[in-house]
């Protein structure tokens, strides 16, 4: 060994006070915690594992039941946007002096009464059904043609597909043989021609075609899906089939949450001039779709909660793993633990090491957990979307699983840290 | 801190204890490791002390060193005082003004020389651009400046001791506590760590040397012994 020169005593180094942060080290936390999940593979691959299955678990139950919810709403509305459908019948309940099972008919006055008298009422329209005669070239069909106003259209969610439009106010007033068509029944008389802008004959009567639906989900209806069925302005349906007295009739609220007091003004005012018990479920049926959404609501969130208490149950499970894991990486390391300790780490250098592991840790596998959910959501067979909805990772579902990951990872990594902190520097290198 | 790389004051005593008792409890039985040790190392003194195996002279090193704080009695370290201070707190004092050399040289092993130099100034807040000139200039001092990047594996017995050195000198603190700092090596390589200490003493670092090793003892300029907890023997070598 060659003799060694030393110069003369120096200065020492430029201090710049007691400043310990988390940023200097985090290159060598890095490299620490890759040089400890090497040492164990097995053991790391498993413990990731675990994180990964849990995040997994939670994004894409979370993802499904958000997908799920969208659909179901979505389907829900393809029969209208929160309405209320009601149709006249038989009266159950006598009524001042007249006996039960006496027939109610409404006429498009009644209801342009009732419009008047009913406070926050957006919209109302009568509608007449009648199975009519269709030709075409030398297509000859039978269709559910209903008579609606223009205001059905929205109510009812009946989008035209571009080039297209909804029977509107004119054609009602000035009774205009103009027609709107149920996408399926478009295809099956047209093929993939376009349609607007020809001309069929309705129960003999030529009428122009102004618009075609555009492709929606519904999973309920009424007259038949609206798919198959076609639109005439109710004026026009009137002097087509002679038809006085509406067959059923569609309202919505103008706030949604209104629409149980709308409701029963509308039966009472109704009530009062038809003559029939405003209680009278038989006189008039009516169907309130909002409740069908105030109960997917309410089932969603619980759905959602079940989901993911699941999901976060399964991360936690993945996190114990982690926190054993760093127990024994603490243990590993008492005596580089100590020795840092002996040279000047503060309790808190020692607590941030292993919290920042553990976090790296978890976000790693929370990352490949979640790159797989959206990749299963990417994949997910159309066919299937129908039925449960297309699978989201949204912002919100991302936000609580990095919420979740986040609260798992520090707490696993809070008591073995702890527990480096606390170690005593003579009695951890000696070991 | 008042004077983090100071050297305390003038050249008045770097290290004084007074009345340092040292008692462990073990739950059954009360330990007295040490009995009351009255002991002053003035600035640029080489101080061995020696004593047989449970003496105390451990004991009275993690007292030394900071990294214990006695059961009663005053210690105060380049004027500072350490008695009743936090764990934090006698961090900051370890690090700023104690330079540790162990038997088992302590290096962490996975990182390189230049790493383990530069751990104690990772610690004390030093920038990363001069904790890594400073720690080159270090290894260079002590003869490993084509070692940088050598892991402590890949070095010899009397190079880790080296390179212990240099991370010992990273903060330049008030003294160097060696403990049994040739133990592990053998007789070339351990008195090639002397020499290095007699060089640094030379140049007016303020060395500790705990030893068993009568000829690292010889070299120092004052011999300290300790027998069953208090100092027995305390020459000043004629120089």
């Amino acid at each position: 060994m060659t003799p060694t020169k030393v110069a003369p005593r120096d200065a020492g180094p430029h201090l710049q006070g007691p400043r310990q942060t988390i940023m200097i080290t985090f290159k060598d936390v890095l490299r620490q915690l890759i040089r400890d999940l090497r040492s164990e593979k097995l053991r790391t691959f498993l413990t990731i594992f675990g994180i990964v299955w849990g995040t997994v678990a939670i994004s894409l139950m979370l993802a499904f039941g958000t997908g799920l919810h969208k659909q179901l709403v979505k389907a829900t509305a393809g029969l209208g946007d929160r309405i209320v459908i009601a149709w006249p019948g038989l009266t159950s309940i006598p009524f001042e002096g007249l006996g039960k099972g006496r027939r109610i008919r409404i006429s498009e006055e009644d209801l342009e009464a009732a419009r008047s008298q009913v406070q926050g009422m957006n919209a109302i329209s009568g509608e007449y059904t009648k199975s009519l005669r269709i030709d075409y070239a030398t297509k000859t069909l039978p269709v559910d043609v209903s008579g609606v106003n223009a205001e059905f259209g929205s109510m009812r969610n009946l989008v035209p597909a571009a080039g297209g439009r909804c029977i509107d106010p004119i054609d009602v007033t000035q009774q205009r043989r103009v027609v709107f068509l149920g996408d399926k029944l478009a295809k099956s008389v047209f093929g993939d021609a376009p349609a607007v802008g020809k001309t069929i004959l309705v129960n003999q009567s030529p009428f122009l075609i102004v618009g075609v639906l555009q492709a929606k989900a519904q999973d309920s209806s009424y007259n038949g899906r609206d798919a198959d069925m076609m639109w005439i302005p109710s004026s026009t349906f009137r002097a087509l089939t002679g038809a006085k007295y509406v067959d059923n009739f569609v309202f919505q609220a103008t706030v949604p949450g209104q629409t149980k007091r709308v409701l029963e003004e509308l039966r009472t005012a109704l009530g009062k001039r038809l003559r029939f018990d405003s209680k009278d479920k038989e006189a008039l049926g009516t169907w309130n779709t909002t409740e069908q959404f105030d109960f997917f609501d309410v089932f969603m969130l619980s759905f959602n909660a079940f989901l993911g208490v699941v999901g976060l149950l399964t991360l936690i499970v993945g996190g114990i793993g982690v926190s054993n894991i760093m127990n024994v990486v603490v243990e590993e390391r008492t005596r580089e633990i100590g020795i840092k300790m002996a040279l000047g780490a503060k309790q808190g250098w020692i607590l941030s090491q292993f919290l920042l592991e553990t976090m790296l840790v978890t976000l790693f596998g929370g990352a490949i957990g979640f790159a797989i959910s959206i990749g299963v959501c990417a994949v997910f067979p159309e066919q299937l979307v129908e039925y449960v909805g297309k699978p989201v990772v949204s912002p919100v579902v991302a936000t609580l699983t990095a919420i979740a990951l986040g609260i798992v990872g520090l707490i696993a990594g809070y008591f073995p840290a702890r527990d480096a902190a606390k170690l005593d520097p003579v009695v951890a290198m000696k070991v | 801190m008042a004077n983090g790389n100071g050297n305390g004051n003038g050249n008045g005593a770097i290290i004084r204890m007074s009345g340092i008792r040292k008692v462990y409890d073990t739950g059954k039985i009360m330990v007295e490791a040490l009995t009351g040790i009255d002991l002053e190392i003035e600035k640029g003194q080489m101080v061995a002390i020696v004593g047989p195996s449970g003496s105390g002279k451990s004991t009275l090193m993690n007292l030394l060193g900071c990294l214990d704080t006695p059961t009663s009695g005053d210690y105060a370290l380049g004027g500072q005082n350490v008695s009743g201070v936090s764990r934090d707190q006698l961090a900051e004092i370890r690090n700023r003004r104690v330079g540790f050399i162990f038997q088992n040289f302590n290096l962490l092993p996975h990182i390189s020389a230049l790493e383990n130099v530069e751990m104690p100034m990772l610690f004390g807040g030093v920038p990363v651009r001069e904790r890594h000139q400073r720690a080159g200039e270090l290894l260079a001092r002590v003869g490993l400046g084509d070692r940088l990047d050598h892991k402590p594996t890949e070095l010899s017995g009397g190079q880790m001791q080296r390179v212990a050195i240099a991370r010992a000198l990273a903060m330049n603190p008030d003294i160097v506590l060696a403990d049994e700092p040739t133990g592990n090596l053998d007789s070339t390589a351990g008195s090639d760590i002397m020499s290095l200490f007699t060089e640094l003493w030379q140049q007016g670092r303020t060395m500790i040397i705990i030893t068993h090793d009568p000829a690292l003892a010889r070299r120092a300029s004052r011999v300290v012994e300790i027998r069953d907890g208090r100092i027995v023997h305390d020459q000043v070598a004629a120089a």
